[in-house]
């Protein structure tokens, strides 16, 4: 073979400085001894400066009692807590609205992308105002618009607005309604809920394989919400239907007992969606154009319905286009859900900014958040990467 | 069907005419019974909400009220907007300085419009739009500009040694003989200078008032943060895209982290970096002004993200392009410059714009730090207690203001798509 004997002739003989290996070798080192040289030098200023201040470097300030109030928590926190047990309430809240974010994005934008490409002149004219409008204006401008209106647009509590024979509230501080008293039941519910699930998807797999086999369907989707959720449900009932409820009541100046999503929370989170479907939209709107017209002519040649076709032909070849660049707007949400620190909601950022400013340990917080958004989002990433390998079409 | 007699046939109805106004209206919007619905569901509510959003926003509002208190008519405010107009626009920029501001945002538009006409599209063309442009914007800004020594040496050091390495075998030994000259003298000062022979001399312009940057605030800013951040990102995009496709492991491995670094994390955290961090890396005692700390931090930010784009042209191009650029015995330098990028950045050129239109609304992340952009002077035109309570006005207009710069950047970049897909259109 021609290459064989290319590749096993004997090197021609190059002065060293015409070598490319030896050049590459040669450029390589002085590019990293460049790098590693500012490095050093910033390192050390570093180390100066923060002698000169005396700041004593190093994680144990995150012992040490925190001091301040959060106002959204998932987990149990008081000013008395640590740092760490702030910034870990702070992280919880990130990832709370985050998955939110993300799931309500992707339905929302999905029926969005379908509304513009149907055949409806006037469905199709609004979605795509919709996607005009929410795209090109800075997601922190309609947080801070959505977080202004709520709060100074709702009456106070003592005016708060009654719905539904006065068990839900509307007001400035947010939407009071009234939750289970806690019950040592609710956890085995959970536990019922995820075998529920399970047991939904095996039967999924068995109607699919029967299916092909047969030809017979089975009505999986009806029967696997049935055991998701009737399993909860005879666990409440076998653990004697527990059903005490915390109202929410007027007490003085705010309102006691049920639970509360505050402002800060809804604006965030109304914002993020509206911003991000917008963008999830014309992802699924050019998945979907980038299919070939003869795949929804045939389809449609088949008998199935705009909608059949859509749910069976178009979405799971489009889902190839799709992932990618869904999987980076996904990565947006989390990362532009840092922006809750402009509007008050006590996410990581915002915890953190609260600690630089009370101890002045500016480097180990940055690298708190550098560590914490990274390791998000590089897991994402490398999902995506061995997607994006495995969906790629082969070439030589 | 087929051997019924012609006369037995079942008469099928003529197909439904969809032409006309009604027509047009029967098959786009009344199709079946679902759309009409659909259709008659989306007027109403259409028709609900527009007569309640202008019944606001014209007949019952305000536009002469001279405090908010005599606004409180339950319309918009708008005599908010013509109170603090100028608040929005220019922030706290010396009022009777104001039309300096204006004009520098007028050349900064006149730039970009200049820029996207595709026949400006040469290298030299590009460099003296936006040289002179630059120096006239940063003069009305600052008022006063004193450019030192050093400058005028780099530039003609730069001049010299591009027009040595691109226009050799091209040009005239006269005009070679300019480059080495321009090339000697720039390279010569500049050593003298840092030896200390030479004085730093500056060549002071002051026409205006000296107005320094924490003083900017509202468009101005937020253009020059998003075009300077996107014209610094752009080479230094491009290096690291050709390092994350360099076959040398070492460089490879820099570039890859830096971007995966910085893609990773929120510009917000980029932005506290450069406002508290900065200061902890350089000497004692050299401060940074603020306003450049956040354009660093852009142009680091947007650098990263230009890469990814830039490493997704290189990567359409067929092999065979650097196959031959290979053959033909060009070197690394050569095959990039004169092969490879130039058809590589034609096709990211539409995403470019699309990164613009993003950096564009993310300088408004700057507030957090406490820089007086655009969005950060309208919450700055709320503040007034006399003008308490219409946060909706305020908004609504900058929103409104965001959406014209960023809907014609969109349109522009669609138009460009189609227009360079012109030649490889099917």
């Amino acid at each position: 073979m021609a290459v064989e004997a290319l590749s096993s002739a004997p090197r021609v003989k190059v002065a060293p400085w015409n070598d490319p290996v030896i050049r590459g070798w040669v450029f390589q080192i002085v590019v990293v001894g460049l790098v590693g040289l500012l490095a050093w030098y910033l390192v050390s200023n570093t180390i100066d400066n923060l002698e000169r201040q005396k700041i004593a470097s190093g994680f144990h300030y995150l012992d040490r009692e925190a001091g301040f109030e959060i106002g959204d928590t998932m987990i149990a926190y008081s000013p008395a807590s640590t740092y760490a047990r702030a910034i870990w309430v702070g992280l919880l809240n990130t990832l709370k609205v985050s998955v939110l974010g993300v799931i309500m994005a992707t339905f929302l934008g999905t029926a969005i992308g379908v509304g513009k490409l149907s055949n409806n002149w006037l469905l199709a004219k609004i979605c795509e105002w919709y996607v005009e409008a929410f795209r090109n204006v800075p997601l922190l401008l309609w947080l801070f618009l959505f977080y202004k209106l709520i709060s100074e647009a709702f009456p106070g509590p003592r005016q708060a607005i009654g719905a539904f024979w006065n068990t839900v509230y509307l007001s400035n501080r947010g939407l009071y309604f009234p939750v289970p008293v806690a019950d040592p039941i609710y956890k085995w519910m959970g536990v019922a809920l995820l075998v529920g699930i399970a047991g939904a998807w095996g039967l999924q797999r068995w109607a699919k394989k029967r299916q092909e086999l047969t030809g017979q369907p089975f009505p999986s989707i009806s029967a696997g919400f049935g055991v998701a959720i009737g399993l909860p449900f005879i666990v409440w009932l076998l653990g004697g239907a527990p059903h005490h409820m915390s109202w929410p009541e007027l007490k003085g100046f705010n309102f006691d007992g049920g639970t509360v999503i505050q402002p800060e929370f809804t604006a965030l989170l109304l914002g993020l969606v509206l911003y991000t479907s917008a963008f999830v939209a014309e992802i699924v709107r050019s998945g979907i154009l980038a299919l070939h017209k003869g795949q929804s002519e045939a389809a449609a040649a088949l008998g199935l319905s705009r909608g059949q076709a859509m749910r069976l032909v178009l979405l799971p070849q489009a889902l190839r286009v799709i992932v990618p660049p869904m999987t980076s707007q996904y990565l947006n949400i989390t990362k532009n859900s840092s922006l809750a620190i402009a509007i008050g909601y006590p996410d990581l950022v915002a915890s953190i900014n609260v600690t630089i400013n009370q101890t002045g340990q500016a480097i180990e917080n940055v690298l708190i958040i550098m560590a914490a958004y990274l390791s998000v989002s590089l897991s994402i990433s490398a999902f995506m990467n061995w997607y994006n390998k495995r969906i790629a079409l082969r070439e030589r | 069907m087929t051997d019924m007699p012609v006369g037995e046939r079942k008469q099928l109805a003529p197909p439904v005419d969809d032409s006309g106004p009604f027509g047009w209206a029967r098959k786009h919007l009344f199709s079946s019974w679902g759309n009409a619905i659909t259709t008659v569901v989306l007027i109403v509510a259409m028709a609900w909400i527009l007569s309640w959003f202008l019944e606001w926003a014209v007949f019952t509002a305000n536009f002469t009220a001279s405090t908010g208190s005599e606004c409180r008519g339950g319309g918009a405010c708008w005599a908010l907007i013509r109170e603090k107009w100028r608040l929005i626009f220019f922030g706290t920029f010396p009022f009777d300085q104001q039309w300096r501001p204006f004009f520098a945002v007028v050349i900064m538009l006149a730039m970009l419009v200049t820029t996207s006409d595709r026949r400006m599209w040469k290298p030299w063309r590009l460099l003296a739009i936006w040289s002179i442009g630059s120096f006239f914007t940063f003069l009305l800004m600052f008022g006063q500009l004193h450019i030192p020594l050093s400058l005028f040496l780099a530039i003609a050091l730069a001049i010299g040694g591009v027009g040595m390495g691109f226009r050799k075998g091209i040009a005239q030994a006269g005009e070679m003989n300019l480059y080495r000259a321009l090339a000697a003298v720039g390279l010569a000062g500049l050593v003298l200078l840092v030896v200390g022979v030479l004085p730093n001399w500056k060549l002071p312009i002051a026409p205006f008032s000296y107005v320094e940057t924490g003083l900017w605030g509202g468009i101005p800013v937020t253009l020059i943060l998003a075009t300077y951040g996107l014209l610094f990102a752009f080479p230094y995009g491009i290096l690291l895209a050709l390092g994350r496709r360099s076959n040398l492991p070492l460089i490879k491995g820099l570039c890859v982290g830096f971007i995966e670094l910085i893609r990773g994390v929120p510009l917000i955290s980029l932005l506290i970096m450069a406002s508290v961090m900065l200061p902890l890396f350089l000497p004692t005692g050299v401060t940074f002004d603020k306003f450049l700390r956040a354009q660093v931090a852009v142009i680091l930010f947007a650098g990263a993200y230009i890469a990814e784009i830039i490493r997704g042209g290189l990567q359409s191009l067929p092999k065979g392009q650097f196959e031959a650029a290979d053959a033909m015995g060009l070197n690394y330098v050569q095959k990039t410059a004169l092969i490879i990028l130039p058809q590589a950045l034609r096709v990211v050129i539409p995403p470019l714009i699309n990164t613009f239109i993003g950096f564009f609304k993310d300088t408004s992340l700057v507030l957090i730090i406490g820089i007086f952009d655009f969005l950060n002077t309208a919450n700055q035109a709320l503040v007034d207690p006399a003008w308490a309570g219409y946060p909706g006005e305020v908004y609504l207009f900058a929103a409104f203001v965001y959406f014209c710069f960023c809907y014609s950047m969109s349109r522009y970049s669609k138009y460009l798509e189609v227009e360079l897909n012109k030649g490889t259109r099917r």
